[in-house]
């Protein structure tokens, strides 16, 4: 992995807080339009962001038209914006986020100013940990998220338990599932709290595959074991009956939630319920200097989408710079009248005032607590505006497109509604 | 009695020690700190891999004034005394203190008319400060409090303390001046020849003239098998604690109490010193003394306690859950016992103010040591510590050159002190107590981003290792 690791400057046109799929992407498009001075600030010592520990395929199809690895797809990234002139700076981590682009940072150095024209945050997302999810039990080694088993599989070749329990059924549960096939562990079971596998794809034949007995409408009741996992009591969310499963450890895989804790404590709107950042069609937050992309606006999509993210943004970013983009905006936030609905992204539309609309986000997109069945429709007080009839599972993307901006009366208030069938 | 030889022992004389103090929780801490300053050649022995690894590791950090003790009780007396001590070693011993004050709530008019029996009680422990506060006053010092309150008292030196670094740096300063720490050493048996104690170990023979258990949860267990005896028995009580994020931090200001019952102070509310905020804890008895397991509904029920008091709680996530379990026994105060024929101190039942009172508790007892003729030569000069600071009311090791980088970045927990924490006089001997030194994984992620760099770090350093090596990697 190339590490190399500049001091940050002083000032730069654009720093992009996180140096994954998204970030690379966006400096690396930015510094290909012309921008002079991008700034990385990766708090890690290598960049990459999570596919680094992802030890497996695919990944890179979008953007190489090549399937690699994780690990060998973050180092294409880096390579590549390396070569495009960016600045990347290692082993920094931003402390504050103040108005007017300033940022704190902290390096092996000890402190740091930055002061960017513009700032695009996208720093990522992790998994829901067992506190988070108040699990009984006591504290136990051997409990992970995917996220940790696969960088201490991947990246320091060392292995937490041996026979674990995989806790859900996303995508990233069988990542889970591909790196302990990997490492040679050997899962015990996959639990899925509700009557279907999670992830879309094929992956509903892996575990059969890999020998690996998946339990459905299976929910955790309490961790068991002092010093470490020996086991985890299951219930059947059906017929309530508990059984206990042998075990020496346990993976809560997915339940995404963006990693916004720096954006929660500054001036930047986030959403009280997710956490995610507030932004609009072009991913600008609440302080239109700043931007949010990649996975935490949305989690969670494949790296490729995030990379994707990461370009569009930095279009948008390029724009704004050269003053396409109205800074004074009229702002109309969108509501969500439904329970159902865990989140939608952008939560506000800017509609274009003086200027010529740019080209934004075409689609709202949004994810749902449970499996759902109806009609999602956005309306305003005049009337509905899109609609459309959907069937989803939870962390499934569902797109509705947005309504021709200069349709919207700038006193509308809008409103996504969802009806169950 | 006069036969017993009460001659100071040499610190040369390495197998035989002046005391030998059994647990090193947060009293044993305190009392290895006091008897080395004062001169005696000390032993502590831990059974577990690091110290402070039972009761004393879920506590809510506070310390009190006493303002709410049983007056004229032991326990009134410690806090007191170990209050204006804190004060007095805090900065020397570069401890954090976060000057919160306490509101003691009333949320129904049954609890309210209880405040002036609170109030007599406090003037009466001699916390003058102590005064009522109308719901209107109350809520413009605390904005975010559910407009559901009566009224309340206020007691403005209730102050929140770090609960780990607090007893690491009593016992790094017993170290320091002398005295020695023996983890992972558990006591078999032992046997009192009228001038010596000899304790069989799990490490062996130890000697010393005075055994003073401070065994906490295991404390009657221990009093039984070496004086054949105990004046109390353990009922474990757990209390369950959840611990929001730093986002939280702002939603308060003072240390939210309730209107006390019999049984319990009831639920807190409390900024940390690490800049969270916590809610707890539940009390629950139990049989066992090492069960310190989370439960869902319960965790569920202080979710909701704590949004009926703070309403925007609702709003931040919860980055961790713990429990404690507190050593309370079948009184209400404190049962410290000297059993001058034995030469045998038992020090039980500090049940929930054990951070509060340990100085106290201390003193307490080598007052009452050297009542019965032992005496001591204090050092010439005593040493004070340097401890890493993982308060955020301190300067942080971020925040400094050379910090190597930060590891855990949830709580932002440099390389550097990761290493310093694993080496020097009392290194961290488990995962636990390298999170007690540092506050590594001890953030939102839980160690989502950090767990796989410190399984290295620590490798050949834990007893029980944070993952294992094994053959089948080969890089893509």
């Amino acid at each position: 992995m190339i590490s190399r690791c500049e001091p940050p400057p002083r000032r730069c046109d654009v720093a992009i807080i996180g140096g994954g799929p998204a970030g690379l992407a966006a400096a690396t498009e930015l510094k290909n339009l012309g921008i002079a001075s991008v700034v990385v600030l990766e708090r890690e010592p290598q960049a990459g962001g999570i596919p680094r520990h992802c030890g497996h395929p695919p990944f890179g199809m979008r953007e190489f038209k090549r399937i690699y690895t994780g690990p060998h797809y973050a180092r294409r990234l880096v390579e590549r914006t390396l070569n495009a002139a960016v600045t990347l700076c290692l082993d920094t981590s931003v402390v504050s986020i103040e108005a007017g682009g300033v940022l704190q940072l902290t390096t092996p150095m000890g402190l740091h100013e930055l002061r960017a024209t513009r700032v695009i945050i996208c720093t990522g997302i992790r998994e829901t940990p067992r506190a988070a999810r108040l699990v009984s039990g006591q504290r136990p080694l051997g409990i992970t998220t995917t996220g940790a088993l696969q960088s201490m599989v991947y990246l320091q070749h060392k292995i937490p338990f041996e026979k674990p329990v995989i806790v859900g059924s996303e995508l990233v549960s069988f990542s889970a599932l591909l790196t302990c096939k990997h490492a040679k562990i050997r899962p015990v079971a996959m639990l899925e709290q509700y009557s279907r596998i999670t992830a879309r794809w094929g992956s509903q034949l892996l575990p059969g595959m890999l020998g690996v007995p998946v339990h459905l409408n299976t929910r955790v009741v309490e961790i068991l074991g002092q010093q470490r996992v020996s086991g985890v009591k299951v219930c059947d969310t059906k017929t309530g009956k508990a059984r206990v499963l042998e075990c020496d450890g346990l993976v809560f895989s997915g339940q995404f939630i963006a990693e916004s804790s720096l954006m929660r404590s500054s001036h930047l709107q986030t959403d009280p319920q997710t956490g995610n950042p507030v932004i609009d069609q072009y991913g600008r937050c609440s302080d239109p200097e700043f931007f949010a992309t990649g996975n935490m606006t949305h989690p969670v999509e494949t790296a490729g989408a995030c990379w994707s993210d990461g370009v569009q943004t930095a279009h948008h970013v390029y724009a704004s710079l050269s003053g396409l983009l109205g800074r004074q905006d009229q702002r109309l936030k969108i509501n969500v009248a439904s329970p159902h609905i865990k989140y939608i992204v952008p939560q506000m539309l800017s509609l274009p005032g003086n200027h010529t609309a740019q080209a934004g986000m075409k689609n709202i997109s949004l994810r749902f607590k449970n499996p759902s069945h109806g009609r999602l429709s956005m309306r305003s007080h005049s009337g509905e505006l899109v609609t459309k009839f959907i069937h989803t599972l939870p962390e499934r993307r569902v797109k509705l497109s947005i309504p021709e901006l200069l349709t919207l009366d700038p006193s509308a208030s809008l409103e996504i509604q969802f009806r169950e069938k | 009695m006069s036969q017993i030889d009460k001659t100071q022992v040499r610190e040369s004389d390495s197998s035989r020690y002046d005391i030998i103090i059994v647990g090193a929780g947060l009293v044993g801490c305190a009392m290895a700190r006091q008897f080395t300053l004062e001169g005696a050649h000390v032993l502590v022995i831990e059974k577990a891999a690091d110290i402070i690894d039972g009761a004393s590791k879920g506590n809510s950090a506070i310390l009190h004034t006493g303002f709410d003790a049983p007056p004229d009780s032991v326990e009134q007396s410690c806090i007191t005394q170990s209050y204006q001590e804190f004060i007095q070693i805090r900065k020397k011993l570069q401890l954090p203190l976060l000057k919160t004050g306490a509101l003691v709530l009333a949320w129904s008019d049954d609890e309210a008319d209880r405040l002036d029996g609170i109030l007599e009680k406090a003037h009466q422990n001699g916390v003058d400060d102590a005064k009522f506060i109308g719901a209107k006053a109350i809520l413009k010092k605390e904005p975010q409090l559910s407009d559901q309150l009566k009224a309340g008292i206020h007691v403005p030196r209730e102050y929140v303390i770090d609960p780990w670094t607090t007893p690491f740096v009593y016992m790094l300063q017993a170290i320091e001046n002398g005295a020695r720490l023996k983890r992972g050493c558990e006591v078999q048996s032992g046997k009192f020849d009228g001038q010596w104690w000899k304790l069989e170990t799990s490490q062996g023979t130890v000697q010393g003239r005075t055994v003073i258990s401070c065994a906490g949860l295991f404390g009657d267990l221990l009093d039984q098998q070496l004086i054949g005896t105990s004046a109390f028995h353990i009922r474990p009580r757990k209390g369950q604690f959840l611990v929001y994020d730093t986002s939280a931090y702002r939603l308060l200001h003072s240390i939210i109490l309730p209107v006390p019952n019999e049984i319990t102070k009831g639920v807190v509310i409390c900024r940390t010193a690490f800049g969270k905020v916590i809610v707890g804890p539940t009390a629950e008895e139990q049989e066992s003394r090492d069960d310190a397991s989370v439960d869902t509904a319960e965790l569920e029920s202080l979710r909701e306690k704590g949004e009926s008091i703070i309403p925007a709680l609702k709003f931040e996530p919860v980055n961790a859950t713990y429990a404690g379990i507190r050593p309370a026994t079948e009184f209400k105060d404190y049962c410290i016992k000297h059993y001058t024929d034995k030469n045998y101190i038992s020090v039980g039942g500090i049940r929930s103010t054990g951070l509060s009172a340990a100085l106290g508790i201390a003193k307490r007892v080598y007052a009452d040591y050297s009542a019965s003729g032992f005496n001591h030569t204090p050092a010439d000069k005593i040493k004070w510590p340097a401890v890493g600071q993982i308060a955020e009311t301190q300067i942080r090791d971020w925040q400094l050159q050379g910090n190597e980088g930060i590891v855990c970045h949830c709580e932002r927990v440099t390389r550097r002190e990761i290493k310093a924490a694993l080496t020097g006089k009392m290194p961290a001997a488990s995962l636990n107590g390298l999170k007690r030194r540092t506050r590594v994984t001890m953030g939102r992620c839980q160690g989502f981003y950090c767990s796989a760099q410190l399984s290295v770090m620590t490798e050949g350093y834990f007893d029980q290792s944070i993952s294992f090596q094994y053959g089948g990697y080969k890089d893509d």
